[in-house]
């Protein structure tokens, strides 16, 4: 088979499979390379599938906001697959006055970008969702942040493209990418070499190494972070949740099954005997924190745990668009743990950036060059 | 070292059979004919399967058809099924309640 095409993806994730599904309805011929045995193997199947805007920096809330108004909606109808789109709202949740401190900063910085997110009270928080705890006191609220499903998100976008004749390739590690004639063109794997006119690099974690065999540096560190799964429940709320501290979050499927994520505060010290594992810690501790919100939930069995690496930036906020000193190089990671949600907006604004050198949303602030010491503190 | 797999390699058509109703996972209630459907759409391994469908994310988590519906997506593959890597297992071993998992000390009372 031919091992070149217009675009090359490094990286099987929801990144990498949303670009590739909007290249290939555009027209262009695109070969993705994974390098682990599965599609969306990384954070795209272990996050715990929020689509919300409120909460997030103002340099990536218009990506957000553009994927919830114009993409998200139809999303399902367009992969013919059912990624449980919920768009419900998001609660997210406050017991103290440093809470309400966060998340009234939060929102301001927000409605100030047009978004429509308020506070409120506990017993308005009660009113929304019953089941709450009298522990919740404050929160902010977005009537129109939701929640889906991240597998068959994922999977549905790799559906589509695959279909569209876009090839993808499992088990490809890439080693490196070489430029001819002063434009990047080839990608080297562990087995072969492909050639294309532009190549996005969206390997998550392992963008670094792959960005630095051409001498570009994006400074982002790895971050644990865990979920867990519920037997399926009555249902009971379809609102999305977080807190002040984004140490917990959640919602229920449409399986009615709940889905919660959460930390321990142990997480960067955890063992590390050369595999990835977690703490038997952290599922205990997000279960007490389900309980203080959800007393309810206390008989709920829990089925299933898993844990992720998120690519977490030094600024919080993701890499994003073309390399100005590597030609026809375009980067997409470090999304910090909140890439989901902004998937069909950075693959649908990637096409239009990689195809006519332009996007509709502005994304200058998630250049790759913005990184200067000591602006890395505190944004 | 992680195994190259093209996913465009031709597999054939999905051809219906007769037997395509009956229910493999129990729990989730999916049947052979929507595993061998979604090994035509792209789903070449277990861990993809099991995403895209819900086999075995039940409560006996694949317990009961792991191993028939590694059977099922090697003949869809023209594989052997020793080819194909069994989804991961996860904690915990049994479905087990908050009140129970939540509670680390030992004859311990959670409202403490």
């Amino acid at each position: 088979m031919n091992n070149c095409a217009d675009v090359i993806i490094i990286g099987g994730g929801v990144i990498g499979c949303a670009t590739a599904y909007y290249l290939a309805k555009a027209g262009s011929s695109v070969i993705v390379l994974e390098g682990s045995d599965h599609i969306g193997d990384g954070g795209s199947s272990r996050n715990g599938g929020g689509v919300r805007q409120s909460g997030r920096d103002p340099r990536e809330l218009p990506l957000a906001m553009y994927g919830i108004r114009n993409l998200w909606p139809t999303l399902s109808e367009e992969l013919e697959v059912d990624c449980e789109y919920h768009q419900d709202g998001n609660l997210r949740l406050g017991k103290n006055e440093k809470h309400a401190q966060i998340l009234t900063g939060l929102a301001d910085r927000a409605r100030a970008c047009g978004l429509d997110v308020r506070m409120i009270d506990g017993d308005e928080v009660r009113q929304i969702n019953p089941y709450l705890s009298h522990e919740v006191t404050v929160a902010s609220w977005c009537p129109t942040d939701g929640h889906a499903n991240p597998l068959t998100t994922t999977l549905g976008f790799y559906k589509t493209a695959r279909k569209l004749g876009v090839r993808f390739i499992t088990g490809e590690k890439v080693t490196s990418l070489q430029m001819v004639r002063s434009r990047v063109r080839k990608v080297v794997t562990e087995n072969n070499v492909y050639e294309g006119e532009k190549i996005l690099v969206a390997a998550g974690l392992h963008s670094r190494e792959i960005l630095g065999s051409v001498g570009i540096d994006v400074p982002m560190s790895q971050s644990l972070l865990e979920c867990l799964v519920t037997e399926a429940e009555p249902h009971m709320f379809d609102q999305m949740l977080g807190t002040a501290e984004a140490d917990f979050y959640g919602h229920q499927t449409k399986h009615g099954s709940f889905v919660f994520g959460g930390s321990s505060g142990l997480e960067p010290f955890n063992k590390d005997n050369g595999t990835p594992v977690t703490s038997s810690l952290i599922a205990s501790c997000i279960c007490r924190g389900i309980m203080k919100y959800f007393p309810d939930l206390a008989d709920a069995k829990i089925v299933r745990t898993w844990a992720g690496w998120s690519d977490k930036s030094a600024d919080g906020v993701p890499v994003l668009g073309s390399i100005d000193e590597v030609p026809g190089l375009y980067a997409a990671c470090a999304f910090t743990g909140h890439g989901f949600g902004i998937a069909p907006a950075v693959g649908e604004q990637l096409t239009k950036l990689m195809l006519t050198g332009s996007t509709d949303v502005d994304i200058a602030s998630l250049h790759y060059d913005r990184f200067k010491a000591k602006d890395v503190i505190g944004f | 070292m992680n195994k190259v797999n093209d996913r465009s390699r031709d597999i054939g058509k999905f051809i219906p059979a007769e037997d395509d109703g009956r229910i493999i996972c129990r729990c989730e209630e999916i049947t052979k004919g929507e595993i061998r459907k979604a090994v035509h759409e792209g789903m070449f391994t277990l861990t993809e399967i099991r995403r895209y469908l819900r086999t075995g994310m039940g409560l006996c988590q694949g317990q009961t058809c792991a191993k028939l519906v590694k059977s099922i997506v090697a003949a869809e593959l023209h594989v052997s099924p020793a080819e194909l890597e069994p989804a991961t297992s996860r904690v915990p071993m049994r479905p087990i309640e908050m009140r129970i998992l939540g509670n680390e000390a030992k004859g311990g009372d959670l409202n403490e």
